[in-house]
């Protein structure tokens, strides 16, 4: 198996997981290397990527985010509203078993009072044990307790949900993404275009992209043809409908806010201290500019004398 | 550097302690007294810099190890820990996987600069080499540091940089088997490379020692690659002077570096490692972290695993040889017209082969990646002796004072234009 697999490494795999740019933009040339590169790349889309083509997802859409950015931070209404989603929707199946029920009064989340934190952890059964007899027993969960999981182990997951096995939510927004292609990518580390928010495009795109299958797409059994999705097929039943949440303020209750709220949730799972970050980041960043623009004083003034 | 001490005791202990351990002198003669050319340039700060991030990496490095724990089933988890649970775990990491990024950017920048400036010619050539020394120990460092996070990525970059020494002919297979502890990239492995993780950075900053050892014998190059004739008119001693000029560079760094960490800390890598490793499932595409990709390109243009692998390795390494290669006499690319467009043409293959790296190896990509391979090796081998025998060099300047005086004499004349 592992000889199977290096030799797939060797010959490269034709398929990305990914958006495979089949694009390549010419590029401000710095010398005749560039420009052959540049002309190597225009000829690169092998046949193979040409004709999978039709077949490739759409790129995510982009969303407005309200932590997106160099002043970022979480909403914490609608982190609240993708909590409810994820309970009443997403919690059937995915587990997402690094977050503490504690989490969810901190600041920077969603941040419930401390009442509400320990009325949504009682209303969880987290096993724990063994008691004095040796038994293993059930109690209702405490703050200090992380979600338990939908399913006891990943053969039941699999059992239960037809063979497909959802993966955890906790890192979720992390651990998804798209490739930005050349020369984007190299613009989304930059102060002003900064671009972090592919995890969460590619959620709530995914949410959002599910469509009746063209005749020529064959779908098996539990899956659904989703845009977005990798080969657009997706083993996901639709989760959202308009409607389905109930919300407590005047939110609209259709799918795309649903998808958006969700999506927030879950980079707020992924990344709980986004805000602290960021507001420690502006500090830090602010510090450093104004130190090294003194440095950078102090070090004329010593060689102002030189002759250099 | 060389010769008797400047350095004279003032306090009483400290004539104490000069007399049994000259440490203070050795201090002194180093980092205060010690001559540098006036007309360095900033590309010249970066040695401070790679020894501020050494230092950086080792500390923050040190207090993830205290909450890490370095087993299959619980090393993801303890890294989100990490990330949720340990105070200030969040910028500990950032900063380190981050720092790891900006090291290799340093470097690299600090290999660019000696490459133009003809800084491995005699007598500096142990030094560059022991630069190449230091090169590799932070490939090494930065391979294992990657795969403790134990993501996707961090499984199958230790399954396929492992796997290459399967391809030496013979033993390839039981120093694979050797290396991993086992048949394959599991507990064993993960333990070792941690344990090689702390280790190395250690064996660095001694590596680190001998290579500043070696500058303050021979002294710095600088931009016109003639050496210093005139200690009085063409040095400067190293404080105040180089070390305010290093601390503005350093402080100029490390506004990219927060940049990195607080604002785009993902940037640099890649969301499959937030995905718990995982044996049966293979990524799509098994992309190695940004700075090894030139290297990773040029191993995947090889259609011979054995080739392909001393390819890589010989890419690394036969910049040790360039005293050697390029054996002009004329040091600073400044004199040397098709020397340096030779040099910004090697720096833009070696960016292409970067991005070529990045890409799934078919097609064109794999067809371009050859090419640039092809011309990595042909700039080494050919092009620099070629050069170095038949370029017709500029004159260079009679001293570093004569090249300063001139470029202030063109400054006056464009003032008064």
């Amino acid at each position: 198996m592992f000889e199977r697999r290096m030799s797939r490494f060797w010959r490269g795999r034709s398929r990305s997981k990914y958006n495979v740019e089949k694009r390549v933009l010419p590029m401000r040339s710095m010398g005749f290397g560039l420009i052959a590169l540049a002309a190597l790349a225009f000829a690169a889309p092998s046949p193979a990527l040409a004709n999978e083509g039709a077949k490739h997802e759409e790129r995510p859409r982009h969303f407005s985010w309200s932590f997106a950015g160099f002043f970022g931070h979480y909403d914490q209404a609608q982190l609240r509203r993708g909590f409810k989603i994820y309970r009443e929707v997403c919690s059937s199946c995915h587990s997402i078993k690094m977050l503490a029920f504690r989490n969810l009064g901190e600041p920077g989340g969603p941040a419930f009072p401390a009442d509400e934190v320990a009325q949504i952890a009682a209303s969880y059964k987290i096993k724990d044990g063994p008691n004095a007899a040796g038994d293993m027993f059930e109690r209702p969960g405490r703050p200090s307790d992380r979600f338990p999981p939908p399913f006891a182990n990943e053969q039941a997951a699999r059992a239960a949900l037809g063979g497909g096995y959802p993966p955890d939510m906790s890192v979720l927004a992390k651990a998804r993404g798209y490739s930005r292609g050349f020369p984007t990518f190299l613009l989304d580390g930059l102060p002003g275009l900064v671009y972090q928010e592919a995890g969460p495009d590619y959620i709530a795109s995914l949410l959002l992209g599910y469509e009746n299958a063209p005749k020529d797409v064959a779908l098996s059994d539990g899956q659904y043809y989703d845009v977005y999705m990798p080969g657009r097929r997706l083993g996901m039943i639709p989760p959202l409908s308009d409607g389905a949440v109930t919300y407590d303020d005047k939110t609209p209750q259709t799918v795309e806010q649903y998808a958006q709220d969700v999506a927030a949730f879950l980079m707020w799972s992924a990344e709980p201290h986004l805000d602290q970050r960021k507001s420690i980041g502006r500090g830090v960043v602010a510090f450093l500019v104004v130190f090294a623009g003194l440095l950078y004083f102090v070090k004329r003034r010593i060689w102002a004398s030189v002759h250099h | 550097m060389s010769g008797p001490s400047k350095y004279t005791p003032q306090s009483p202990f400290a004539r104490w302690l000069e007399r049994r351990l000259p440490i203070l002198g050795f201090m002194y003669d180093s980092f205060v007294a010690y001559p540098t050319p006036k007309n360095l340039n900033y590309m010249w700060t970066f040695g401070a810099i790679l020894s501020f991030m050494l230092v950086a990496q080792i500390v923050t490095g040190i207090v993830l190890a205290m909450h890490y724990t370095p087993e299959t089933t619980l090393a993801f988890d303890s890294i989100e820990h990490i990330m949720r649970d340990v105070n200030w775990g969040m910028f500990l990491r950032y900063a380190h996987a981050n720092g790891a990024s900006m090291f290799f950017l340093a470097v690299y920048l600090h290999i660019f600069r000696g490459m133009y400036y003809g800084s491995y010619k005699e007598p500096r050539e142990l030094l560059w080499i022991l630069g190449i020394v230091i090169f590799l120990a932070m490939m090494a460092t930065g391979f294992l540091g990657y795969v403790l996070p134990w993501g996707q990525m961090s499984f199958w970059a230790a399954t396929v940089i492992t796997n290459l020494f399967s391809a030496i002919p013979v033993v390839g297979n039981s120093i694979t088997t050797w290396l991993l502890g086992g048949y394959s990239v599991d507990n064993p492995t993960l333990n070792r490379f941690y344990a090689l993780h702390y280790l190395l950075p250690f064996i660095l900053v001694a590596i680190v020692a001998l290579h500043v050892w070696a500058l303050h014998v021979t002294g710095q190059n600088n931009p016109t690659g003639v050496e210093v004739k005139d200690e009085e008119k063409e040095t400067v001693p190293f404080t105040p002077y180089a070390t305010f000029k290093d601390a503005f560079g350093i402080g100029a760094f490390l506004v990219l570096y927060a940049w990195l960490t607080f604002f785009a800390p993902n940037y640099l890598g890649h969301p499959d490692n937030y995905i718990e490793a995982n044996p049966l499932v293979t990524p799509a595409h098994i992309v190695p972290e940004w700075y090894f990709l030139p290297f990773y390109a040029i191993l995947r243009a090889i259609p011979n695993k054995l080739l392909g692998v001393i390819a890589l390795f010989s890419a690394v390494i036969i910049p040790a040889a360039l005293p050697w290669l390029d054996f002009s006499k004329v040091k600073s690319a400044r004199y040397r017209p098709w020397f340096a467009k030779a040099f910004w043409v090697f720096v833009a293959v070696g960016v292409g082969l970067g991005y070529l790296g990045s890409q799934p190896a078919e097609g064109g990509f794999l067809i371009a990646a050859r090419v640039l391979t092809a011309y990595y090796f042909f700039h080494f081998l050919v092009l620099l002796p070629l050069l170095a025998k038949y370029e017709k060099t500029r004159p260079e300047p009679a001293s570093i004072a004569a090249s300063v005086a001139a470029s202030q004499a063109v400054a006056e004349d464009a003032a008064h234009v």
